[in-house]
């Protein structure tokens, strides 16, 4: 294969949550193997300089906003013609450790809900007419281990993220029944080494009042291949799942966890 | 795929024909040596026409003595082994009361034992390497739902999802650079459905008639199966094991609608 082929030439795709972690990591294996890049995030300087580092466009988005998902679709489709691909990437973890489902607010629950829910729902609801349009399209909603398995210690999260597992079953087969071309799947991380892990671990280190190796190692003890994951184990899985190499794979899941949901 | 795949050393098994044919011809594009393990004689035929210097390999993938064979031939030939892909597989639709006895022991032994000894001898090569070791198993749609008529074929490959769980975690458990995981297509137009294509008008008819039941309106075909089992092997899925990677056309992901008028 010569080395001038590039796995997504010429597609378009918009990746939410792209300023930092694994949207960063996945729009930048993106724009490397030639898709036209746009990356949203709710912050605007992050994003920015993200953007341009990995050559990229950049819009504003919260991704919890109906109007805001209407206009970015539409830019897109205006000005590049057409849309590929979505990475519904963007994502919390919440108020994290210590919201168990007896001390978790009301409040606390509607918000992960909200921004990792509804925002996988708006992404796909407003995505898949422009993707049918150019002949079909690629979506990719990064749930996580947690849909999978039981996070007792982060309750809301783990019910968000099984809410966009079985969103994904549901729009594949929309999709696929009605012809449109487009598929969609979902990416399960276990532990991927991003901001936002870096954070529990502190959070967690705070909580027993223990170091955070000592925590760190802890969470390591629990993965059979013996590492965190880094940002490309899961750009990879995505950039495949985007390509036409995965022309039939609609409705899956795709877990990337170094093994860790078999000792689930 | 853009991951190099050069001067790695690979056993497909079933490798004359169907997704195991496609496999080595994929593997072998991307600069693979492969060992095309097949019972069909066939398979020097097909190793001789690929891309890099290949050979074939007489495997009856249900005899312990063959799988010792091969490995000691991938080493001698090519100095060890980085990737096995178990695609060998037989079928049979049975009604499950008149189902032979013989029907079910041939299909747990080539789809469930053949891949077991794989993966028993593979890792006793891969794990004398410096490289990382990459096992992909083909299981079905049918190792992870159960069928009316196909009872045997599905405990066979349900036999096989979670042999290759256990297998992940026996290696990373004892800290081997080698990752295992498993494939479940739904139905690929290959020469495995050769059989139940004679009790219909014409392929096309059976195949067809297969499409319904996939969401995204058609059958796989071997290409849409190679191109995921490359991803496993490469580098680029360093941290996928113990995985059942879906390849169904949405089949599995729900109830059809009609619901609805």
């Amino acid at each position: 294969m010569s080395e001038a082929y590039q796995r997504v030439k010429g597609k378009v795709a918009l990746i939410t949550g792209g300023a930092s972690g694994l949207g960063l990591g996945i729009a930048s294996r993106m724009a490397q193997e030639g898709a036209i890049t746009v990356i949203t995030d709710i912050n605007d300087d992050k994003g920015q300089q993200a953007a341009e580092e990995i050559g990229a466009e950049f819009m504003t988005q919260d991704v919890s906003r109906e109007d805001r998902w209407q206009e970015i679709t539409r830019h897109i489709y205006e000005k590049y013609g057409r849309l590929d691909v979505l990475v519904n990437n963007a994502g919390i973890s919440g108020d994290g450790l210590g919201t168990d489902p007896e001390t978790t607010s009301l409040a606390e629950w509607q918000k992960i809900q909200k921004i990792n829910g509804d925002s996988v729902f708006l992404g796909c609801k407003y995505a898949i007419d422009y993707m049918r349009k150019g002949g079909g399209g690629s979506i990719i909603n990064m749930s996580s281990i947690a849909a999978l398995v039981a996070t007792p210690f982060i309750t809301s999260y783990g019910a968000s993220k099984a809410a966009v597992r079985q969103l994904t079953m549901s729009v594949a087969l929309h999709c696929a029944v009605t012809g449109s071309k487009v598929r969609c799947n979902s990416v399960h991380p276990g532990q991927i080494i991003t901001p936002m892990l870096e954070s529990l671990f502190a959070e967690a280190a705070n909580k027993v009042n223990a170091p955070v190796d000592q925590v760190k190692q802890g969470f390591l003890d629990k993965i059979p291949l013996g590492e965190f994951g880094e940002v490309d184990d899961i750009a990879y899985m995505v950039l495949f799942l985007a390509s036409d190499e995965a022309k039939h794979i609609t409705g899956g899941q795709f877990v990337v966890d170094g093994g860790m949901q078999l000792n689930g | 795929m853009t991951a190099s795949f050069s001067g790695k050393i690979a056993i497909v098994t079933g490798g004359a024909s169907g997704i195991g044919f496609e496999t080595a011809s994929q593997l072998a594009k991307a600069g693979c040596h492969v060992i095309v393990a097949d019972i069909n004689n066939k398979a020097t035929e097909v190793a001789e026409a690929l891309d890099t210097d290949s050979i074939g390999f007489k495997l009856d993938v249900t005899s312990e003595e063959n799988w010792i064979d091969v490995m000691t031939c991938a080493k001698e030939t090519f100095g060890g082994l980085d990737i096995l892909v178990n695609c060998a597989g037989i079928g049979f639709a049975d009604n499950f009361e008149d189902m032979p006895l013989d029907h079910w022991n041939a299909m747990i032994s080539v789809n469930l034992t053949g891949t077991f000894l794989g993966c028993q001898k593979a890792i006793k090569l891969m794990k004398a390497s410096a490289n990382p070791g990459a096992i992909v198993n083909i299981s079905s749609i049918a190792g992870l739902v159960g069928g009316e008529d196909i009872a045997g074929y599905s405990a066979s490959k349900g036999g096989v999802t979670m042999l290759t769980k256990s297998v992940a975690l026996y290696c990373a458990g004892k800290g081997y650079d080698i990752r295992c995981n498993s494939i479940h297509p739904t139905y690929v137009d290959t020469e495995m459905l050769d059989p139940i294509a004679d009790s219909f008008d014409s392929r096309q008819v059976m195949l067809d008639g297969m499409a319904t039941q996939v969401p995204i309106g058609r059958v796989a075909v071997p290409s849409d199966i190679s191109s995921a089992i490359l991803f496993l092997c490469s580098s680029e899925a360093g941290m996928i094991t113990g995985h059942q990677m879906v390849i169904d056309g949405g089949q599995l992901a729900g109830i059809p609608a009609q619901h609805t008028v």
